[in-house]
């Protein structure tokens, strides 16, 4: 039995849903892709083109709701399933577009380049609990322009994992299902067997921009996945109660996936986001807050009885060192996230709002991940009577470690965790130099960089998408790239 | 008599009570009190009194926000009969307010905004994704003395030193102060683009502001 986090009752999850459908009709969703607004009008959506409103009927909705699938996969650079999206599967990511990183020497946050992306990528292909890759920091060397495209590039020289993406631009958005269709062997393809899911945010409150929705509708044509990111601000740009914020969300949703469908019905899109309450003494977005994580497990929730597979963003501190905050709001937060049943959890390795990455994070919460992991796989029946056979010839001695079953089984009952956990005896511990979690993620951070190795792609995959990024980047006045080594 | 009324009007701020000051503010120009006055003595008194409430942690943000409202509305009743009296308010200056051509992050730019003008600064807010050009219209239309420029993007920050440039380029950069923030924005990269300050919040930025016109 997946033991599971349920914040709402039915009749709560029928009262949000029918708000959010009153929304979508007053005050109705800011489109603001004329591309958009015609779809939606063609579907029976009423438009007031001069505001760039559309006020959707619940039809329209359900009727895309209809065609949306219940579950797809992502696969590896192989073709094998990886990624499960749908159902109660609970995968987990590192964060993305950081801005920053930690600094593990001077603890100081520095903007991001190409070697912090490589560091953050071999790391979390190193690490198991990590089911995909993220395009995790941008590489502050790298003209504007290319920025999302040459983080995909960047990722797929150096790994094998699925990958959760996204585009900073519709420009960018063909140059990166190529970048893609080149190992899944076309673009066809790419849609039978996506190696990756784009992010698509609207904007809070109740707004598809342009770039958004136009997203959502070259995604849709392509059949490469879509992830939904929605953000309410709960207090800021967003009601203030958790349930308001969560009718929201569903509003800006729902109105996604009927511009998603209309593009192209049967299209696979999640329904995710990365919703926050808003600090009101500092007016920061806490990732880390409990609050935040109700949101999220309340709308995921709402996209499950939809039948919907979902994304959300925990696993996340905003602390901005690798300390007992950071460990505490990533732990219980990926454990909340776990519980709700959500697909894929992303943000692991992250401080600082979000704003900042850390390589000897992800190796620390790699760690509450694989107990979130162990949590949700909940307690199994492993022997024929749970306890009576196991006490044959133990005669009140505490001899259990002599048993065959014990030697089996405890991998399957214990999770086990890596150096970063300390379980020594003090003595053992003061023996290491006394090391605390930053200093043995560090050493073990050291030690996946080196045991790393790149996995193997066909030289000419390899030179033909180094020429396609190169040509992109001479286009955006970057003559070479920079050096990956 | 008139105390007692500049106690209320300050509490009217204080309570967030938009629609209390405005009736305030009515009630004094029919009783033909000097609307100076009502702002110094009255309105003012709250406003500062929730800012501090603030700074000390005792007051939160949605305090702040709406004591500026209550502020604004008071202000736009006592603003016509200031015209006509000949007694214009003493302003702080005159700030052109924009988030940056390409980004939307519209939340911290407003924030900076409502404190500015809570606090004695004319502002004109532009909204987001605000093109260079505009801005430095607008800057030269109104006669700005300070341009503030919000950017959340990495990719955006750099309109902000276009900006600037921008204003060197029409002649406007010796009149205008440039004030810069968002949450990428650092020290090094005020420098880099020249600007003339930058803070990290709103409280910081009314400060900045001052500091500029040289009424710190
Ligand atoms: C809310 C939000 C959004 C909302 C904005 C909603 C709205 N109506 O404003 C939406 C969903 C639309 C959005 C969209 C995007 N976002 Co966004 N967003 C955020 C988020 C979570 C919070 C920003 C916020 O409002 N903070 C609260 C306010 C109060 O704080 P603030 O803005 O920093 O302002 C304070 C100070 O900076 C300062 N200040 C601000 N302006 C000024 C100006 C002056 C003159 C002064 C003196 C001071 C000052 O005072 C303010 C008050 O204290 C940040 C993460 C973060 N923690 O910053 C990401 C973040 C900024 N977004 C990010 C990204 C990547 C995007 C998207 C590109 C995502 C996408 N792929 O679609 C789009 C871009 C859209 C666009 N073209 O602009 C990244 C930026 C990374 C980067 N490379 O630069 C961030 C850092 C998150 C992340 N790591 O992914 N986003």
């Amino acid at each position: 039995m997946q033991p599971k986090l349920e914040l709402l009752t039915q009749d709560m999850i029928a009262r949000i849903l029918d708000e959010a459908f009153q929304l979508m009709l007053k005050p109705g969703i800011k489109v603001q892709s004329a591309e958009a607004r015609q779809l939606l009008a063609e579907a029976g959506a009423r438009i007031d083109e001069a505001n760039e409103i559309a006020f959707i009927p619940e039809k329209v909705v359900r009727t895309a709701l209809e065609t949306v699938p219940a579950a797809f996969h992502l696969y590896d650079r192989h073709g094998n399933p990886k990624v499960t999206y749908g159902g109660d599967a609970v995968q987990f990511d590192p964060g993305s577009s950081g801005v920053h990183v930690l600094d593990p020497e001077t603890l100081e946050h520095r903007p991001s380049y190409t070697a912090d992306l490589v560091r953050l990528v071999k790391v979390a292909e190193m690490l198991p609990q990590y089911a995909a890759q993220s395009t995790a920091v941008v590489c502050n060397e790298v003209p504007k322009p290319i920025g999302d495209l040459y983080r995909l590039y960047v990722v797929l020289m150096f790994s094998e994992k699925p990958i959760v993406t996204g585009s900073f631009s519709i420009q960018t958005l063909p140059a990166m299902f190529d970048m893609l269709a080149l190992f899944a062997g076309g673009r066809d393809a790419l849609a039978e067997k996506p190696q990756a899911v784009f992010d698509v945010c609207p904007s809070p409150p109740l707004i598809w921009s342009d770039f958004g929705a136009q997203n959502l509708i070259e995604l849709a044509r392509a059949g490469v996945p879509a992830e939904m990111v929605s953000m309410p601000l709960a207090g800021a740009a967003a009601p203030v109660t958790l349930l308001g914020s969560v009718v929201q969300h569903a509003a800006e949703s729902l109105s996604g996936i009927a511009i998603h469908q209309l593009a192209q019905p049967g299209s696979p899109i999640v329904w995710g986001g990365a919703p926050a309450i808003f600090d009101m003494r500092r007016g920061t977005t806490p990732m880390g807050a409990v609050e935040t994580a109700m949101i999220d497990a309340a709308y995921a929730q709402v996209g499950k009885s939809l039948g919907l597979p979902t994304h959300t963003y925990l696993g996340a501190t905003d602390s901005k060192i690798v300390d007992a905050q950071a460990g505490l709001e990533s732990g219980v937060s990926a454990v909340l996230g776990a519980l709700a049943g959500i697909n894929m959890i992303s943000g692991a390795g992250m401080l600082d709002f979000l704003a900042c990455h850390s390589p000897e994070k992800l190796v620390v919460d790699a760690e509450a991940i694989g107990m979130a992991h162990r949590l949700v796989a909940g307690l199994e029946v492993r022997t024929e009577t749970l306890a009576t056979m196991l006490f044959e010839g133990i005669n009140f001695k505490g001899d259990f470690l002599k048993q065959r079953a014990t030697r089996q089984l405890f991998p399957l009952e214990q999770y086990l965790p890596s150096p970063v956990i300390d379980r020594d005896s003090i003595r053992g511990w003061q023996a290491a130099g006394s090391p605390d979690t930053f200093a043995r993620a560090k050493a073990l951070t050291r030690q996946l960089l080196d045991e790393y190795r790149r996995p193997q792609i066909a030289l000419d995959r390899e030179a033909e998408l180094s020429a396609m990024v190169e040509g992109l980047a001479r286009e955006a006045g970057m003559e070479r790239l920079p050096n990956l080594d | 008599m008139s105390a007692e009324l500049f106690e209320k009007m300050a509490r009217s701020v204080l309570d967030g009570d938009s629609d209390e000051a405005e009736a305030l503010a009515k009630q004094a120009v029919e009783m033909g009190l000097d609307p100076l006055e009502c702002i110094t003595s009255g309105y003012v008194v709250g406003v500062n009194e929730v800012g501090e409430n603030f700074a000390c942690g005792q007051a939160f943000l949605p305090e702040l926000v709406m004591a500026g409202e209550a502020m604004k509305a008071a202000v736009a009743i006592l603003e016509p009969e200031m015209a006509k009296r000949g007694t214009a308010r003493q302003m702080y200056g005159k700030v052109v307010l924009a988030t940056v051509e390409g980004d939307i992050h519209e939340i911290g730019k407003t924030l900076v905004g409502t404190l500015l003008s809570a606090s004695g600064f004319e502002v004109i807010d532009l909204g987001v994704d605000v093109p260079t050009t505009r801005i430095i219209e607008k800057a030269r239309e109104v006669n700005a003395d300070i341009v503030a420029l919000s950017a959340l993007l990495t990719t955006t920050m750099v309109k902000q030193g276009e900006v600037i440039e921008a204003l060197e380029d029409v002649g406007l950069r010796g009149k205008v102060k440039v004030m810069v923030g968002g949450a990428p924005v650092t020290r090094e990269w005020v420098a880099r683009i020249g600007a003339d300050g930058y803070s990290e919040d709103a409280i910081g930025a009314v400060k900045v502001a001052k500091e500029l016109m040289g009424k710190a």
